[in-house]
């Protein structure tokens, strides 16, 4: 797998993370992604980061574009220096959260991507 | 003859003030700014006149510091120069230049000054350059930050204008949501439908979502947050937009929206007229119905 592209944004504010979305989009479209797996990475994108900020005080975002023979990919890292998550199982269930969101973001990214790692 | 950058500098300004101004007058002329008329040739030469002689004046006053006191009201000058040319959409580097074209026509007078004296030519060159350097980015920061508050200015013009609720008929409310839902958004739009539900004593309100470009769980629990108290209120909520590839990555996400949903305003419209006893028929088929 090869890296052809790299780029870091910020994650510090609200406004970040609407910039974070505008950015995927624009790589997602860069690389012939479909409308539909568009929106899927961009939502994913968007759950995470509001998680880096809500849950991990900000951090940043890599953006990798990553090519794997003739397939095309986006690859996203969120990094933040937050308190860490105490038990990743429970974070990952459905309606679990320790905020007042819904509790379907993590689990709902990585049903939304095709890889997911935490 | 004296090396002082700045009194050659003074004493050049001073003498040769007819020569210089023509040089900067015909610059600005070849420059951009009039071409694009945004400016008149009257009120440009206005401004220079104006600018040149607190220049002279900051100079003869003394020292080469534009941010020491002597410069103080030419400083304002360039300030309110600066300032209407944000606002009257001036290139940045109109802008600029407005100052940095000044260096030419004033090296040129030091060089007829000094003659062959190269040492107080340097010296005035440079004190020149200082000067003008510095009046130069002053003109640029009050530049960025005119830009910069008209710029704040639009933003709130348009948080104000986005959450409009329109009647569609007696009782049907409908809400076109565009853009981000942030929960400072979020929280004006259902103010705004809240209160609309009971000035129109609506039924129904239609939650247009077309314009929202990514529907993620915090937009879907601020939309089901507002359909929850819309219902407390006595309203039945339809959510209408949902484009093919929001429902698929809401169905990824897990987001189950317990409400009537429909893909766009006129079906959601359809089935609110429905719900409150109306239908929409064509003119010709209502005749021959009634025969």
């Amino acid at each position: 797998m090869t890296v052809t592209k790299t780029e870091t944004l910020p994650v510090r504010s609200g406004d970040d993370v609407v910039r974070v979305r505008q950015r995927v989009r624009a790589l997602a479209v860069e690389i012939g992604l479909g409308l539909v797996d568009q929106t899927k990475i961009v939502t994913a994108a968007s759950e995470l980061a509001r998680n880096t900020l809500d849950y991990g005080g900000g951090g940043d975002v890599l953006l990798e574009i990553v090519h794997a023979g003739m397939r095309k990919g986006l690859r996203l890292t969120f990094e933040d220096q937050g308190p860490g998550i105490t038990d990743i199982e429970q974070a990952m269930t459905d309606c679990f959260t320790t905020g007042r969101g819904m509790g379907l973001g993590l689990g709902g990214a990585k049903r939304l991507s095709n890889e997911f790692h935490i | 003859m004296t090396t002082d950058g700045a009194e050659v500098l003074s004493k050049t300004v001073t003498q040769d003030e007819a020569a210089i101004l023509d040089a900067w007058n015909a610059a600005l002329r070849e420059g951009t700014s009039l071409q694009s008329g945004r400016i008149r040739e009257a009120e440009l030469q206005t401004q220079v006149k104006a600018v040149f002689g607190q220049l002279r004046d900051a100079l003869a006053s003394g020292g080469l510091d534009a941010d020491a006191v002597g410069f103080a009201s030419l400083r304002e000058t360039l300030a309110d120069i600066s300032r209407s040319r944000a606002i009257q959409g001036f290139t940045p580097t109109d802008t600029a230049n407005f100052v940095f074209s000044l260096k030419e026509p004033i090296f040129e007078a030091l060089k007829r000054a000094s003659g062959t004296d190269a040492t107080s030519l340097a010296a005035g060159i440079w004190a020149a350059g200082k000067v003008l350097d510095r009046l130069g980015l002053q003109t640029m920061e009050v530049f960025l930050a005119s830009r910069e508050e008209v710029i704040g200015r639009q933003g709130q013009e348009i948080a104000e204008l986005s959450t409009p609720v329109v009647r569609l008929w007696d009782g049907i409310l409908a809400l076109p949501l565009i853009g981000t839902l942030d929960s400072a958004r979020t929280g004006v739009v259902m103010e705004n439908l809240l209160q609309a539900i009971v000035d129109e004593e609506a039924e129904i309100a239609i939650i247009d979502i077309t314009g929202v470009p990514t529907v993620d769980t915090l937009v879907a629990q601020h939309l089901l947050k507002t359909v929850a108290a819309a219902r407390l209120m006595g309203a039945d909520c339809i959510v209408s937009g949902i484009r093919p590839q929001i429902a698929q990555t809401m169905v990824h996400l897990g987001v189950e929206l317990n409400v009537v949903s429909k893909a766009n305003l006129a079906d959601a419209f359809a089935v609110a007229l429905r719900r409150t006893g109306r239908k929409v028929v064509r003119q010709q088929a209502a005749v021959e119905e009634r025969r």
